[in-house]
């Protein structure tokens, strides 16, 4: 990383591009009509219907978690039956899993500010990035075919032998999310090689925005466990359509070989959902405390640390399944060590707010909020490492609320951050911060409302996935459905003060955090091809030291003037600046 | 301290109980420290560094070795620690005491079974003699189910094709209940069982005494004694409703349309087939779920339970 002389020099001629405020093109109206988004290769708009669908999902996921919860609300049937519930739960877990935490973050605001966080024009493979998203299409369309002609009752999980035996639609659904697998994949390879081979002059991997380090250790996650994911439903598909014994013991199969397939790929996909998150808080805890990010390389190599260890947790599932003792022993001990690097970010990320200049805009409060709600759900994962406390609260509520911490507490808020503080880029407008906040608010009293209950009864030992339940917990069922509801309408404030924002919102400055970060030195809504220039980049994207116009600097047109050096480590090789003082 | 263990954990009835809640309180205390401190520090930096104006300049601090080294190494030990206490403690539940008193436990969908070296047979409802070590060996006839004590801190599923097991002491008499904590279909949640834990004499008089009739009682509350302590309501009501099987209420006699279009009556043969071959006639809309009874319920039994249907017209 260090700077080093190299032979291989070459000279750039740089000026100064100021983005132009409201421009009269921009990716969002340069084509017009459903025609030219559905064709369309810009990984900005691409992004944009990864969002809409992932919005769309996430619906359908939050309305199904509030039937449940409105059904919980007594201990007895209320309105629906015990098969229809089962059917509800697997159906929010599957959509909330697999059609929008995989996707929300990598894909949705990946694709639309990756790219532009690197000064390029667009991903790698701009068609196959297409092609990605349609895989995902047809995935979901598979599923939804699969929910409309017999619901599936499984879990998410699809734990074998009851998944090759229930008689619902099982197949259509595992053979949906195997489609779906591949549209990650895919990205995964384009995120790589985009990150790889398309850095503007300059950028080099000291001074890549830690959202993109953090998409750069998603990806090769994606890449390498979704196969896993894969070949396990393939299995399944096998088993059921064919009869072939491998995980179904009447067929001389093996139900916890299904179980280690399973988690191979799924605690590695928690790593999917959560990583990209980091990166998302990395970047909004830096621009809106205006201050350089502490600890930059702690917290790029720890998403990558957490991304190798990830692989080697997957056995935590399964401490009361029936793996031997050792192997027990092994997965909890190297479940802490995976603990470490989250820790570290918690640290660095409170560090670099001390003497910030803090500006509690939506964004921030979302982050401040990530950082408080993921802090728990770490704790309680530290709970649920620990061997013997595991076995009591394995397979509780207590499991629900600390997946919900982790997912939702965690990666969802920072979705929401990323979604706010990149809004006026990708719509070129402002939402009102004054709903922002008062939405922020009671999603957050109301999430922990949901859930703290849960933690309590599910140390008390209420087990998940209960259509009844034993009165004792009825209590704590009542507040985690007043809880789920209030969240019900902090997300409803947010859809129509985003809808306000889209239709009659105030336009939006290029820059209106004050961020040093390259995406934010173009235009808003971003220009067709991102930059109406090559950029050039000079200092890192947490630079708060050096002034605004270091960091707006192109590939000069024409000829300067008195020109003026600078040195740039580009990584290999190295580039020598010389800029133009005669700005634009 | 003890008040708030006793609203956060169900009473600690196991000699593993105790060591179990340990850990759990020492990682909540360190946890409530750090989260404190975690959020105390948001909350003050976010008043204490407030931006005053657009102009504000900040400190460059890029990292701090020592700080970074502090807070890498100091969660490292206490995660360690938790790591250690928490193995010693699942050991000491992996490592079966050699005079431990055995009993076989069946997990069907949705009922647990338990065998008594005796030949005894309960449903549902579990006794063991309190103050000494009890081994389960345990197997599902099924999908993977799992047992769970919330009050003796053991859970182990329980797996079709091989078994596992589970063992406990409990330190007072008393009844605890006993959960399936692993998703097994549509009765999932009504597959709930009882443990009793008796003194060594009470214990041994239930077990002689638990497979015999009780020759006071009429053929009709025999039936209906049976009919809860064999599970048979986790699926089946008395007053009409649909549940997983076909209600009692109004069963007698009536015509029944099987998945094969065929109609039968429910007379006296098709109800004792129904109870030791459920398989072989299915009524229209209902899944070939049920386990078999045979070998669980003798002739007198049957008849009884038929005798108990028979009043519910």
């Amino acid at each position: 990383m260090a700077v080093t002389e190299t032979s291989t020099m070459q000279r750039l001629q740089v000026q100064r591009y100021i983005p132009e405020e409201n421009p009269k093109t921009d990716y969002l109206n340069v084509e017009k009509g459903l025609w030219s988004w559905l064709t369309t290769i810009d990984h900005k708009r691409i992004g944009l219907m990864y969002l809409a669908s992932i919005a769309l999902f996430f619906f359908i996921g939050g309305v199904l978690a509030l039937v449940l919860r409105t059904e919980l609300l007594s201990p007895a049937q209320s309105f629906m039956d015990a098969d229809v519930y089962n059917q509800v739960f697997t159906l929010h877990g599957a959509i909330m899993i697999f059609f929008f935490l995989v996707p929300s973050v990598p894909a949705a605001l990946g694709n639309f500010i990756l790219p532009i966080q690197l000064g390029a024009k667009d991903v790698a493979f701009p068609r196959l990035n297409l092609a990605s998203f349609y895989i995902y299409t047809i995935g979901t369309i598979f599923t939804l075919v699969a929910i409309v002609t017999g619901a599936v009752d499984t879990g998410w999980t699809f734990y074998t032998p009851y998944s090759t035996e229930t008689g619902t639609n099982v197949l259509l659904m595992t053979l949906g999310i195997f489609i779906l697998g591949f549209s990650s994949i895919l990205t995964g390879v384009n995120f790589i090689v985009t990150i790889h081979k398309m850095r503007a002059p300059g950028m080099s991997w000291s001074k890549l925005p830690l959202n993109v380090w953090s998409l750069y250790a998603t990806s090769i996650i994606q890449v390498l466990a979704t196969p896993v994911l894969a070949i396990t439903l393939l299995l399944l598909v096998m088993e059921r359509a064919l009869g072939i014994g491998i995980f179904d013991p009447a067929l001389g199969g093996d139900p916890v070989l299904f179980q280690h397939f399973f988690w191979f790929y799924s605690h590695p996909a928690v790593y999917i959902m959560i990583v990209p998150g980091f990166g998302v808080i990395s970047e909004v805890i830096s621009t809106f405390s205006r201050k350089h990010i502490f600890g930059y390389w702690a917290i790029a190599l720890s998403s990558l640390a957490i991304a190798f260890i990830g692989f080697l947790v997957w056995g935590h599932h399964m401490f009361t399944a029936g793996q031997s003792s050792l192997a027990s022993m092994v997965f909890s001990f190297l479940t802490f060590l995976v603990g470490i690097p989250t820790g570290i970010k918690i640290f660095n990320w409170l560090a670099t707010m001390y003497r910030g200049s803090i500006d509690l805009k939506a964004p921030m409060l979302y982050a401040m909020v990530f950082l408080f709600l993921f802090t728990i759900g770490g704790f309680t994962g530290i709970m649920l490492g620990a061997l013997s406390v595991d076995i009591h609260l394995h397979d509780t509520y207590f499991v629900v609320a600390h997946f919900h911490y982790v997912m939702m507490g965690g990666m969802v808020m920072a979705l929401l951050a990323g979604l706010h503080y990149w809004w006026p880029k990708m719509f070129g407008k402002m939402y009102s911060e004054l709903y922002a906040r008062i939405s922020c608010a009671l999603i957050f009293v109301g999430f922990n409302l949901a859930f703290l209950p849960q933690f309590v009864m599910g140390a008390q030992g209420m087990p998940r996935r209960y259509f009844n339940y034993i009165d004792q917990f009825q209590p704590f069922h009542q507040l985690s459905t007043l809880g789920a509801y209030t969240m019900g309408i902090g997300f409803t404030i947010m859809f129509f003060y985003l809808l306000h924002s889209l239709l009659r919102g105030e336009k939006a400055a290029s820059n209106p955090w004050g961020s040093r970060a390259l995406e934010w030195q173009t235009t808003s809504p971003a220009a067709p091809h991102n930059f109406e220039h090559t950029p050039v980049v000079i200092h890192g994207p947490y630079d708060y030291h050096k002034p605004m116009s270091e960091f707006q600097l192109g590939i000069a047109h024409g000829h300067g003037h008195s020109p003026e050096d600078h040195t740039v480590d580009a990584g290999k090789e190295k580039v020598n600046v010389t800029e133009k003082t005669s700005a634009e | 301290m003890d008040k708030i263990l006793e609203y956060l954990l169900p009473p600690a009835k196991s000699t593993i109980a105790g060591q179990v809640d340990e850990l759990f309180v020492f990682i909540l205390i360190v946890s409530a420290v750090l989260l404190v401190g975690i959020t105390f520090a948001i909350i003050f930096f976010s008043w204490k560094y407030k931006r005053r104006s657009e102009n504000d300049v900040t400190p460059v601090i890029t990292h701090n070795a020592k700080l970074e080294v502090a807070w890498s190494v100091i969660p490292l030990v206490l995660v360690m620690i938790v790591f250690g206490w928490g193995f010693t403690g699942y050991m000491n539940m992996r490592t079966v005491p050699t005079d431990a008193y055995e009993i076989r436990v069946v997990g069907k969908s949705w009922l647990w079974e338990f065998h008594y070296q005796n030949g005894t047979v309960s449903v549902n409802e579990l006794h063991v003699p309190a103050n000494r070590p009890v081994n389960l060996v345990m197997s599902s006839d099924d999908v993977i189910h799992s047992f769970y004590i919330p009050d003796y801190r053991v859970k182990r599923d329980v797996l079709p094709n091989r078994y596992s097991n589970v063992w406990f002491e409990t330190t007072e008499t008393g009844e605890s209940v006993i959960f399936c904590t692993e998703y097994c279909g549509r009765a999932h949640s009504n597959m709930i069982a009882k443990v009793t834990a008796h003194s060594e004499e009470d214990f041994e008089t239930w077990l002689a005494n638990a497979n015999k009739i009780d020759e006071s009682l009429t053929p009709v509350e025999l039936g209906k004694e049976l009919i809860s302590k064999n599970g048979c309501n986790a699926c089946h009501s008395v007053d009409g409703s649909k549940m997983v099987g076909p209600s009692y209420k109004g069963l007698w006699m009536s015509d029944r349309e099987l998945d094969d279009g065929t109609v039968v009556q429910a007379d006296a043969n098709y109800l004792r087939e129904s109870i030791l071959e459920p398989n072989a006639k299915i009524g229209k809309g209902y899944d070939p779920v049920m386990p078999s009874y045979q070998g669980l319920l003798n002739d007198r039994e049957i008849d009884a339970i038929i005798e108990y249907i028979k009043t519910m017209e």
